[in-house]
């Protein structure tokens, strides 16, 4: 039967006989987190803040690694962290790339991520939150607990909310089983500052604060390119063009959420991208024309109509 | 003496990393994994009574440690089992169970015999442990 020796990261012969030099080179080839670091670089476009941020945590990490195997560490370190940043702005991804190298790491043993809000953890009446959340808890054991706009959980106006509940049992164990599990809580910069200015213990217990950065319309344009590869889409010169002034115009309206409002633009110009190929029946059909996404795709939007108008909702 | 049934049981008790260790095999297994208790040892009593719901989609031992380790308190008296249960067609039924936990005294078991019409005798084995009520028998609360 399967027995897992390195429970907890710390190697059996690590604790057995603290070593007295490693070598660095081996030790960050060996956790392998370059590669994770490289994903992350080509995944997310821009978020320089973050990034270093999580460099900086990722050697933090291997250094205590060391630390641990020379006998050094005292304390398992605290993992918890908050993401604070506008919608679209890639948390969730970072979560699970961090996820990634806590895992590779050793510092978390399963390296998932659970991604919760507020329904996952509160219940409906009397006696059902503790067990939900226990419930999430659980299966969170191992690896990540992403909790996304954690203020939720907490609604001063009502007295009688069971959010109170989630956060105590939470706190409990952000406490008590630190190396089982490491909690991630993410949401808005100002909402986020008022929860932790609400519940003290979470402050405390969170060792990493992150802030994420809205983007640049230069690095959304880029991100929009990377999602267009991945779909095997392309701009045309025009389009291209269309599409900067499309960002322009979108940014200046409201319920703009950086990244994920470039893949709804996306996905409704591929909308009409299609339509235009098809209302042109009688005709051969070459790929280039299949994978090529042109400026009146882009410049149907009623974005560009709502940019001249009043401020209104996007399509 | 000493219960045996179920997996292990037959060896020394299993430590919470042995145990830990068998009930990350049953999750990488994909079996729910379920903690049952009881202190009615006879071994035809086979539905024990469970400790919360069947844990199901769980990916590291630790979650059930924890509900091990409060059963424990709750029921440190009585005998624990887990159980892993495969639901996947074609089995779905408990594919191990072994004993995590057992009262520090085991009295046993007595014989009994009954003469039956003819020379017909039946037997009946009775649990020392069992004469006295429920929550009571291993010296409990």
């Amino acid at each position: 039967m399967a027995v897992h020796e390195d429970i907890g990261g710390r190697s059996a012969e690590g604790e057995a006989v603290p070593v007295q030099a490693v070598d660095l080179r081996k030790e960050f080839e060996t956790a392998d987190i370059g590669s994770e670091l490289a994903q992350l670089d080509r995944e997310l476009v821009g978020l320089v803040p973050v990034k270093t941020r999580i460099r900086e945590i990722a050697s933090l990490l291997l250094v205590e690694r060391i630390r641990q195997k020379m006998a050094l560490a005292t304390a398992f370190p605290t993992l918890h962290m908050s993401f604070t940043g506008n919608p679209g702005t890639g948390k969730t991804t970072v979560a699970l790339r961090i996820a990634g190298i806590l895992h590779r790491l050793g510092f978390v043993r399963r390296g998932h991520v659970v991604s919760v809000t507020r329904d996952d953890l509160v219940g409906q009446y009397i006696g059902h939150t503790a067990p939900k959340t226990k419930e999430v808890l659980k299966k969170a054991m191992g690896g990540v607990l992403f909790i996304d706009e954690a203020y939720y959980l907490y609604r001063p106006e009502n007295e009688r909310d069971y959010g109170q509940e989630a956060i105590e049992i939470l706190l409990q164990i952000m406490e008590s089983q630190r190396e089982d599990l490491v909690v991630i809580l993410a949401g808005y910069a100002e909402r986020m500052e008022k929860f932790f200015q609400s519940n003290p213990g979470f402050r405390s217990r969170i060792a990493h604060h992150i802030d994420f950065p809205d983007y640049s319309e230069d690095e959304l344009l880029a991100i929009a390119e990377l999602m267009l590869e991945g779909q095997k889409y392309r701009f045309s010169p025009d389009a291209r063009d269309a599409f900067v002034r499309y960002i322009a115009a979108r940014k200046a309206q409201p319920l703009f959420s950086n990244a994920r409002s470039i893949r709804n633009a996306l996905d409704r110009i591929r909308l009409r991208q299609a339509n235009r190929l098809v209302s042109r029946l009688d005709r051969v059909l070459t790929s280039d024309e299949v994978m090529s996404i042109e400026a009146v795709d882009v410049l149907a939007s009623r974005v560009f109509a709502g940019a001249a108008a009043a401020p209104q909702t996007p399509r | 003496m000493r219960i045996t049934q179920g997996c292990f049981s037959f060896l020394p008790d299993l430590t919470d990393a042995q145990i830990s260790a068998q009930v990350q095999y049953c999750l990488e297994k994909g079996w729910a994994v379920n903690i049952e208790f009881t202190d009615d040892p006879h071994p035809r009593n086979t539905y024990w009574e469970m400790w919360g719901l069947p844990m199901f989609d769980l990916r590291d031992a630790a979650g059930i440690m924890k509900e091990l380790a409060d059963c424990r308190r709750v029921y440190g008296d009585r005998y624990i089992r887990i159980s892993g249960f495969d639901s996947s067609h074609g089995w779905e039924s408990v594919r191990i169970s072994f004993i995590v936990n057992r009262p520090k005294e085991e009295p046993g078991f007595r014989l009994d015999r009954q003469e039956a019409a003819g020379r017909n005798l039946r037997y009946a084995t009775h649990s020392y442990a069992a004469g006295r009520p429920e929550g009571e028998r291993y010296g409990g609360a």
